[in-house]
């Protein structure tokens, strides 16, 4: 929502001159801009925050507005923001005396709470850009697509009684009708709202659908169990007569083979190696290794860990949650928001230590970049939007990498079939890995072009959506085998999973590459 | 440390893919930005040069004072334009002096067309003639376009062999019998009759048109019969609907569908369809969503990276930082001041991207490369003049399509397509600007928005080269 919002960022006094870089800090020590404790911490509109709710959330805009003094009255003394941008003021434009302005209040006239989308929705004009875009109205007729999904579905949830339609559930939040409009209507915003909303009040909450959604959401709680017994679990979890009685009972498609747990995860790895081996207060990054990384590809966070510090950043591995993205495409919006909650202060500490928080899977650095400031407001959330990267984005920025990988060149000649995982495309990073290792020697890396893997998380871990999903991503799968490379690399781990069920493939991630020819 | 290139083009369209490529074409180290994925989507895939010259001045003097005075009792009256035009070319000489196409000249607009003939390869036609076709079009009009996809080639109107126009009752956007009898209406030189046929009703009625071209792309299985045949069985019934002037019934040539047949595999599914059909089959572009567009959008990307373009989307320019050594050090002419960098958004994180050039290839007032509001109308990304009389009423006249001041508003550049400050001058010396960003031109009149992207896109692209060399 922010980001569509000049008024916000001017309110919150980061109006920076014109071209000022934010990145870094200009004058040498990075400055995360912390807010003061106090500010207005909003509850979602759709799922009301249970206990930390609405009296806490009176409470603290009645003391921010004591704190800040009474110089701005529309940002403070308003119980809301007005919902249509600019118009609270009746007077404005008239000189009517007829005119009574206390008659007029556009507060109530659309009264939503406090998280309003209708500036988004006013912003749509139908272009079907985003339909356009859509992977799962490619495949599926009884999807009415985003633009259904977002505005004109906002638009009907004005009058009373409309429940949200349960096609919602369809969308499998690859968010690329956020990038496909060119109108800035925050559509993946509005899926995720109207998401919570119905599983919060139209679901069942002891049917099969929703327990396996909520299993699959949280897919950190049943990856930290397993890992206790990495070797037992990765065998019991594909046992065919297992697997046939999860298809049956929960809705998990036997197809898919579950990913094998590590026998060492990655928090045991650092553990044992004693944590960073470069300290650097100038260089420093916490790194948000994510539920996959830790659980099932430390090699990916060992890999990022080797980098980093060849480049010589100390590497911080702050206590860490799930970042939210299976629960947001679940409409978990509780369960997200309270791994948030963990994940926000133990970030923010980091980036007041210094850091800037580094992700290495497009799905984590995307959450916590864009949804998390979308979705909640919670103290700091803000500052780790914009303190966050993904692995090889900030290195790209800070680092001269062509410099490093000119004479550089892998062991053996690789070659591999790289898939931009959709999450990494709405960052704008869908050619970096591309770009990044096009001119080294020895590594062939093929772009099989713009179509969704189709797995989108937890949306092809369902049995009924499992056809499509395969659908979605057959046109990946054909551009995969006609690329020269045996071997797939993405950043994502369910694009991996994809690609891996589609085509056999081994997959790798960039870090990965970016060792073996730059540390090793 | 920034994201640095020689040359950084911001904008994904015609325009700025056509900078891009000129500009690798040249040597130079190129990158190009966009704020969202291109809006070719959106766009028909014709490629326009020029079809009409609207006039510029009234059929009689507008009345003194502000345009609502007796808007009413007075309204102004505008001579219809001058076309279809046959030749794009010819005409040139006739646009207001400070047209695009004045500017750079109508050699840029033929090297324009010539580099997009390059790039789209066989998918596109119209390049073996300077003259204009004349395309039916999703209205039931007919347009004068210079270029045009291989999908609508069997559908042109100069084409007299009899047409039958398919439609579908779920695709309420179009409606087949309506589109023939205005093509009718419009003089074409062939019989030609609409009819509604049965097929997208097997899917379900809110299926997009996305859906409806996989489902011809995989030749799924629409309820047992694979999707292509189960078309043409649909329309086959219909092959004898046309009726000529004497009243008797031909088989017909020639079948137009909304432009939905297929996505990746576009030409097989063509040919399949008119295999089973035994007549041609062509595509009538359409409005938004617009299998078309996405297919030149895909041809054209693909062009960026065979080119060696480094590209990327999701990332809008919002700020700059001029060159510390102060303006016209390094360019060696003396013109204005030179951009550092440009300043990047990326989700909330800020990035300066460096360039010895730069390319703005933003849009107009839709694309969002021009913002107005009731102060006054701006260029958002380099704060350019955009001249404007300080009168609102005098943006506009009062017939809707009369010579709208607002439609020509844009950033006015020199002859090198360097953009000019209030004064005249060159404001930054190693900017370029490029498309609709450019003003003069009323491109929705005169049927000239790809061309002008063409044309001002090719010689940004090379202007910008040239700079990185000096």
């Amino acid at each position: 929502m922010t980001r569509h919002m000049e008024n916000d960022d001017e309110a919150e006094g980061t109006d920076e001159p014109h071209g000022g870089c934010g990145c870094g800090g200009t004058d040498g020590t990075p400055q995360p801009t912390v807010p003061e404790i106090g500010r207005d911490e909003r509850p979602a509109i759709f799922v009301p925050d249970d206990g930390d709710g609405a009296g806490a959330a009176g409470s603290d805009s009645a003391g921010s507005s004591a704190a800040d003094g009474p110089a701005e009255p529309d940002a403070t003394d308003a119980p809301r923001p007005a919902t249509d941008g600019g118009v609270e003021s009746a007077t404005g434009g008239s000189d009517s005396t007829e005119l009574d302005p206390d008659a007029y209040d556009p507060i109530d006239v659309f009264p939503e709470g406090d998280l309003d989308l209708r500036d988004g929705a006013d912003s749509c004009y139908k272009c079907t850009s985003c339909d356009t875009s859509c992977p799962v109205a490619e495949v599926d007729d009884e999807f009415p697509g985003p633009k259904f999904q977002g505005p004109e579905q906002w638009r009907l949830k004005r009058k009373e009684d409309h429940d949200i339609d349960e096609s919602i559930t369809s969308c499998s939040n690859c968010m690329r009708c956020d990038d496909a409009c060119p109108s800035s209507v925050p559509l993946s915003q509005m899926h995720n709202e109207a998401r919570g909303q119905f599983v919060e009040e139209q679901m069942e909450k002891l049917s099969v659908e929703y327990v396996r959604n909520r299993i699959l959401a949280n897919y950190r709680t049943s990856a930290r169990l397993a890992s206790v017994v990495p070797r037992l679990s990765s065998f019991a979890m594909n046992f065919g007569p297992a697997r046939w009685a999860m298809d049956k009972l929960l809705g998990i498609p036997k197809e898919r083979d579950f990913p094998e747990f590590a026998t060492t995860t990655f928090r045991e790895w650092w553990r044992d190696r004693g944590g960073a081996q470069v300290e650097n207060p100038d260089k420093r990054v916490a790194y948000f290794h994510g539920c996959y990384s830790n659980y099932n590809t430390p090699e990916v966070g060992k890999a990022m860990v080797r980098v980093y510090e060849h480049f010589g950043y100390e590497v911080l591995v702050p206590p860490q949650k799930c970042s939210g993205t299976p629960m947001f495409a679940n409409g978990m919006l509780k369960d997200a928001r309270r791994h948030a909650e963990t994940n926000v202060e133990n970030l923010i500490e980091a980036i007041g230590d210094g850091a800037d928080v580094i992700a290495s899977c497009t799905s984590c650095s995307m959450s916590l970049r864009q949804e998390y400031p979308e979705l909640f407001d919670i103290h700091g959330i803000e500052d780790v939007s914009d303190h966050t990267f993904e692995a090889l984005e900030y290195l790209r920025i800070h680092e001269d990498l062509d410099g490093a990988l000119a004479d550089a060149r892998p062991e053996d000649d690789r070659s591999f079939a790289y898939h931009a995982p959709c999450h990494a495309r709405n960052q704008g990073l869908a050619r970096q890995a591309v770009e990044t290792f096009r001119d080294v020697d020895g590594v062939e890396l093929e772009d099989v072009g713009d179509s969704c893997s189709g797995i989108s998380g937890t949306y092809g871990w369902k049995s009924e959506k499992y056809e499509k999903s395969m659908q979605i991503g057959e046109e990946m799968f054909e551009h995969m085998e006609d690329a020269d490379g045996e071997v797939g690399m993405t950043e994502c781990p369910t694009c991996a999973m994809q690609m891996e069920h589609g085509t056999g493939y081994e997959i790798e991630h960039p870090l990965q590459l970016l060792e073996e020819t730059v540390v090793a | 440390m920034a994201i640095d290139s020689e040359v950084l083009v911001v904008g994904g369209g015609i325009a700025g893919i056509t900078a891009a490529i000129a500009a690798a074409r040249e040597g130079a180290d190129t990158r190009l930005v966009s704020h969202k994925a291109s809006t070719l989507r959106q766009a028909s895939g014709l490629i326009d040069a020029l079809g009409y010259l609207p006039a510029t001045e009234p059929a009689k003097p507008l009345r003194e004072g502000p345009p609502t005075a007796g808007r009413n009792l007075d309204p102004d009256e505008w001579p219809d334009p001058e076309g279809p035009l046959a030749d794009p070319f010819e005409a040139i000489d006739r646009l207001p002096e400070d047209h695009p196409y004045r500017l750079v000249g109508a050699d840029a607009l033929r090297e324009g067309l010539d580099l997009f003939d390059d790039l789209v390869g066989d998918a596109y036609l119209g390049g073996h003639t300077d003259r204009n076709a004349l395309v039916p079009t999703f209205g039931g009009s007919v347009k004068p376009t210079a270029r045009y996809p291989a999908s609508a080639a069997a559908g042109i109107a100069s084409d007299d062999r009899p047409a039958l126009i398919v439609g579908f009752r779920s695709l309420t956007e179009y409606d087949a019998r309506t589109f023939a009898d205005r093509l009718a209406a419009a003089g074409v030189p062939f019989d030609v009759a609409g009819a509604e046929v049965e097929f997208a009703e097997a899917f379900r009625a809110d299926a997009k048109i996305t859906r409806l071209a996989k489902a011809l792309d995989r030749d799924e299985p629409i309820d047992g019969t694979p999707a292509r045949e189960a078309l043409a069985k649909a329309v086959g019934p219909h092959l004898h609907d046309v009726v000529d002037g004497e009243g008797g019934v031909d088989r017909v040539e020639r079948v137009g569908f909304p432009a939905f047949l297929g996505d990746d595999h576009p030409a097989e599914v063509r040919a399949e369809l008119a295999d089973r059909l035994g007549a041609d089959v062509f595509e009538i572009p359409m409005g938004p969503p617009s299998l078309p567009g996405l297919r030149l959008e895909d041809l054209l990307y693909d062009a960026l990276d065979d080119a060696g373009v480094r590209f990327e989307t999701g990332t809008p320019a919002v700020g700059y930082e001029v060159d510390a050594d102060g303006g016209g050090g390094s360019g060696g002419d003396g013109d204005g001041d030179r951009i550092d960098h440009l300043v990047m958004d990326r989700k909330g994180s800020e990035v300066p991207y460096g360039a010895e050039a730069v390319v703005l290839a933003t849009g107009g007032l839709v694309g969002k490369g021009l913002d107005s509001d009731r102060d006054g109308v701006r260029e958002p990304v380099l704060d350019l003049h955009v001249p404007q009389p300080a009168d609102r009423y005098e943006w506009f006249v009062d017939d809707a399509f009369g010579e709208q001041p607002y439609a020509r508003f844009g950033v006015r550049p020199d002859e090198r397509l360097r953009p000019l400050d209030e004064s005249g001058e060159v404001a930054y010396g190693n900017v370029r600007v490029a498309g609709a960003v450019v003003g003069g031109a009323d491109v929705a009149r005169e049927k000239s928005a790809s061309g002008v992207s063409l044309a001002t896109g090719l010689v940004a692209g090379r202007e910008a080269a040239r700079e990185v060399r000096q």
